[in-house]
């Protein structure tokens, strides 16, 4: 098992040295317009760019500029370790900016996780159980509300009814939890709420298909000539078989939201790290751009592992194999 | 454990089960009457969709109650179990009345281990300790003959062979000293020598625990090796029910000798198999009159018309339902006549 | 060469399975499917390959149709060395040597109609008057002639098993492989197709491989057995030889497990344990770990190899079958040799 785990973080550590060679690649080697024009002021002098260029870093070919990248980013740079550098506007550390954004994203992604795991596994469960009656036809229908409703809509939507007309919560921005709890959780639970209905809303079809599927094996009609109570056909036998999918796709989803969640980010205004990335990504502040497509690999790598190792856990064909 | 004085375990009258389908009605059981006594092996023989383990699953309750229509009695020391509340019958299931499954490789729960899920029905309808259920399963275990009973307890499923599967599956299902043990098609999955090993601890069992068996299988040779009584079914519908001597000795229903003809013998090479013609009917629509007679040699006129009503031809023959004259069910029959290996000795 | 009377002959076949362990992990684990197999199919003959799951029985057929690489070894078709063929150079031979499956369900494409799939061959290899000569095919193989335009779902397992009959027909083959092809059929459909693949022989003059785990099917059908336990061939012989009087103590117990309806005066031998893992096979004789016939400092050291004995079959075992039938405790006593009492490991049931 250890062995297992230092194998499956050896392999972590070359997936991303390849995302990281891919996205100097994309960013650096394929940029859309030369940065430096950016912050060399109104018709620039070719010395003043030579200067920009210098001091950015981009007179030099690009092997020696994805050297230093990488020296940087797995030995660190003046701003300690892991060095992303610093942005093109205001000459700051990437890394700082990051460690500011990140608690919002985090925090948004904790939320709306434990909300959609609970509800849509719930939901799933308990239309697969009364399948083929009203229960299960409303759930499904939900489902697919939840699934085709767009996120920015249902955001706006939210924030007109619950805030603008009713008043019952915070508006959009974000409120530290360490300022103002009261204030955190009445401006974060409607971007949970919306964030989570779609995941919810997959999570409650997959476990129902899951769970069907499951219940017409043979194992579980042994359960039952055992004589053990429905309830624990179901929720013993049934669901621990059917976890494994869910779990593979809780891990990955929540990792993909580090740096994807960008929609609700806008909408609700918490300014987190999808926010960043894209804002970045329009005024060419590539160094930002990197740092939160990195920290996104990075955490969809480990979430793999996390995924791999709980894996191994539920089901033992995988541990002994 | 109390049971009726003539030692009558089960005695089922006039199941009968269908499946409403978007196709149509599935007519998958249709009155199947039997008995079954304490040391008997009853054997129930048919091809695939002949109703045999249907038959089984609904007497243990575990077909849909929604999807299915199950009409008849099934009744099991004084009572009905098609009527009992569900979980009265829950009570029954796996204490009274076991069964051994056909797949010993998707029988049991690949994600628990092997003590561990017949510790769970020990606990399913004891009031013991899980240190307790978990001895009994160890000691079950190495009753039915699993070397290392105590470590093989913590092995998960994958890592048994098919044979020691189907030794768990019954271990789990002895747990409560049942008097009823269904097998239904208990060595089809497996090897022929596992084969051989199974059906000898099956008997073990019921001698040692004085059980009834009902054994399912498409296999004659296997119920010719351990049954004392044999009911063949086809479509549905018992065809053939009586004592295995007299059924293996004088057969007296056409689809019996069929089966009996191509059955390849491990004995002799034949020159020619004699084949059943044809295939099994359709459940959704069944042929009128006799179910077999679109593939009967013997068929003649009453037999696309009436079907024959399942009745013994004698006093002293057992009952089949079969419009031919007794004289050529005994002409015919004592052609496939077999001396059992049981009777030779 | 191709005028001699055997149709395949393979030496010393050998198939070995890597197993992936991982990807830094160090030592490959093989899977020894078939060790050094020596057979020959004679033609118009039913070779029959005997043995329970895992056996290698096939993977020894696959071999020998180039289905699957060789690991060591040659396998000769009507003359031709085809043991390194490419599958390019193989192309003109395929069309003689076809295969039926054991499942007919799976096996036949559910999307194309039964022209389709028993005309494919015509297709790939280029003939033309498809048509008539498929409806041939069908009626043929028992089937109607109009079910030419039908989906396999509309058939029921015995008559799937007829089209993939007529399938494997239709290039007209030398040799036919079938993969235990009455397994998943019912008793009375089993002895239809046992009969239609009987009357193809002979009218066809067709070389069959037979094989399958029931030793009452390949009874009824083969000429030649070979019977095979972990990637071995433990008895070869002529079909009537061998069931006579076996002469490999495992051969025995195949045939002493088998239930029958008969009566047979006959005793039951009951191996202990299971078979081995094909990963690491037992030294020496392979069967040595479960046999009733163990010397101990002989059947574990001294590899037996196949050998011709005096009844017209060989043997791959140091102590064969003096007689047959024989009661369990004259199988422990094996001519010339101390007996080795081991307990049994299996098969024994202990007081609650």
């Amino acid at each position: 098992m250890t062995l297992y785990i230092a194998r499956r973080l050896v392999w972590t550590v070359v997936v991303v040295a390849c995302v990281l060679a891919i996205t100097f690649a994309v960013f650096y080697l394929l940029p859309a317009g030369d940065p430096a024009l950016r912050f060399a002021g109104k018709n620039p002098t070719d010395a003043e760019l030579a200067l920009i260029h210098q001091r950015l870093g981009l007179d030099k070919p690009w092997y020696v500029q994805f050297g230093k990248f990488s020296k940087n980013f797995f030995v660190g740079d003046q701003f300690g370790w892991p060095g992303l550098g610093y942005t093109y506007a205001g000459q700051t550390s990437v890394k700082a900016l990051i460690v500011q954004r990140a608690p919002r994203t985090l925090l948004l992604i904790a939320g709306a996780a434990i909300l959609w795991l609970v509800v849509g596994v719930s939901i799933g469960v308990l239309s697969a159980v009364k399948r083929r009656t009203i229960v299960d036809r409303l759930a499904m229908g939900f489902a697919l509300v939840g699934i085709s409703t767009p996120v920015f809509w249902l955001g706006l939507m939210a924030l007109y009814i619950f805030w603008r007309q009713l008043g019952w919560t915070g508006g959009t921005g974000y409120v530290s939890p360490i300022d103002s709890p009261t204030g955190f959780i009445s401006h974060m639970i409607l971007p949970w709420i919306v964030l989570a209905l779609l995941y919810a809303a997959f999570y409650a079809r997959m476990t129902r298909n899951n769970l069907l599927e499951t219940l017409g094996e043979d194992y579980i009609r042994t359960a039952r000539a055992k004589g053990l109570p429905e309830r624990t056909v179901i929720f013993k036998h049934g669901l621990r078989a059917s976890l494994t999918p869910i779990v593979t796709m809780f891990g990955l989803d929540i990792a993909l939201l580090v740096g994807g969640a960008i929609i609700t980010e806008s909408v609700f205004n918490i300014q987190g790290l999808g926010y960043l990335a894209i804002n970045s990504a329009l005024q060419q502040d590539l160094p930002i751009v990197v740092g939160v497509v990195l920290l996104g690999s990075v955490a969809v790598a480990l979430a793999n592992l996390i995924v791999d190792i709980l894996y191994a856990f539920i089901d033992p064909r995988v541990r002994y194999a | 454990m109390s049971t009726s004085h003539d030692g009558t375990l089960l005695d089922v009258r006039g199941l009968t089960v269908r499946f409403p389908t978007s196709d149509g009605v599935v007519q998958a059981v249709s009155d199947v009457s039997f008995s079954l006594s304490r040391g008997e092996t009853l054997g129930v023989v048919g091809e695939s969709g002949s109703g045999k383990s249907v038959s089984n699953l609904a007497i243990m309750g575990l077909l849909n109650r929604q999807r299915t229509a199950i009409s008849g009695q099934v009744e099991f020391m004084g009572r009905d179990l098609l009527t009992l509340p569900p979980d009265d019958l829950r009570h029954i299931r796996g204490k009274d009345i076991a069964m051994v499954f056909q797949d010993p490789f998707a029988c049991l729960h690949p994600m628990y281990r092997v003590g561990a899920q017949i510790a769970e029905a020990v606990t399913a309808h004891q009031d013991v300790s899980k240190d307790a259920a978990w001895a009994r399963a160890v000691e079950l275990l190495d009753h039915v003959g699993i070397p290392n009973a105590k470590s093989r307890a913590r092995d998960y499923p994958h890592q048994f062979s098919g044979g020691m599967r189907q030794r768990a599956m019954i271990a789990m299902a002895l747990v409560h000293n049942p008097s009823i043990l269904i097998c239904d098609e208990p060595t089809t999955a497996l090897d022929v020598t596992v084969q051989a090993q199974i059906i000898e601890l099956i008997e073990e069992v019921k001698r040692e625990f004085d059980i009834g068996v009902i054994l399912v299988t498409h296999d004659l040779g296997v119920v010719a090796e351990t049954a004392n009584a044999v009911m063949v079914m086809y479509a549905g519908r018992i065809m053939e029910y009586g004592p295995a001597r007299q059924i293996f000795e004088q057969p007296q229903h056409p689809y019996t000798w069929g089966l009996l003809d191509s059955m390849p013998s491990i004995e002799r090479r034949l020159t020619a198999l004699v084949p059943i013609e044809g295939s099994p009917p359709s459940l959704l629509a069944p042929p009128p009159g006799c179910p077999f007679h679109p593939r009967c040699r013997y068929r003649f006129e009453p037999c696309p018309v009436d079907r024959p009503p399942l009745v013994s031809p004698l006093p002293e023959a057992h009952p089949d339902a079969c419009h031919l004259a007794w004289d050529e069910k005994v002409r015919e029959g004592a052609k496939r006549s077999v001396t059992r290996l049981g009777d030779a000795a | 060469m191709s005028a001699n009377g055997n149709l395949v002959e393979v030496e010393n076949l050998t198939k070995r399975f890597a197993v992936k362990q991982g990807v830094f992990a160090r030592g490959k684990t093989e899977v020894h499917a078939v060790e050094g197999i020596n057979l020959t199919v004679r033609r118009g003959e039913t070779l029959g390959i005997v043995g329970e799951s895992g056996c290698g029985k096939s993977t020894t057929a696959r071999l020998m149709l180039r289905l699957l690489d060789l690991t060591a070894g040659t396998v000769r078709f009507d003359g031709t060395d085809i043991s390194t063929m490419s599958q390019r150079a193989l192309r003109p031979l395929r069309r003689e040597m076809q295969m039926i499956f054991q499942d007919p369900y799976s096996s036949l494409n559910p999307r194309k109609t039964v022209g389709q799939i028993v005309g494919a061959p015509f297709a790939i290899h280029g003939q033309k008057g498809a048509k008539t000569r498929v409806q041939e095919l069908l009626e043929t193989v028992g089937l109607s002639p109009e079910h030419y335009n039908r989906y396999p779902h509309e058939f029921s397992g015995g008559q799937r098993q007829r089209i993939g009959v007529a399938r494997a027909l239709a290039l007209s083959p030398k040799l036919i492989v079938c993969d235990e092809p009455v397994s998943a059929l019912d008793v009375s459909i089993q002895a239809q197709i046992l009969n239609l693949l009987r009357n193809l022989q002979r009218d066809f003059n067709l070389t069959y491989v037979f094989i399958s785990h029931d030793l009452s099917v390949i009874r009824q059908i083969a000429d030649r057995i070979a019977v095979m336990y972990l990637g071995k061939i433990v008895e070869l012989g002529d079909s009537e030889s061998i069931y006579e009087h076996p002469k490999h103590p495992y051969t025995a117990a195949l045939l002493s497990a088998v239930p029958r309806a008969t009566s047979g005066g006959r005793e039951r031998i009951v191996l202990s344990g299971d078979v081995p893992s094909p990963v690491d096979p037992p030294a020496a004789c392979v069967f040595h770990p479960r046999c009733p016939r163990f010397h101990e400092g002989q059947c574990d050291v001294e590899t037996p190899q196949l050998r011709e004995l005096a009844t017209g079959q060989s043997a791959a075992c140091h102590y064969p079958l003096e007689k047959w039938p024989m009661t369990d405790d004259e199988i422990r006593q094996a001519e010339g040799a101390e007996r080795v009492d081991r307990p049994h490991l299996e098969g024994t049931a202990h007081e609650l």
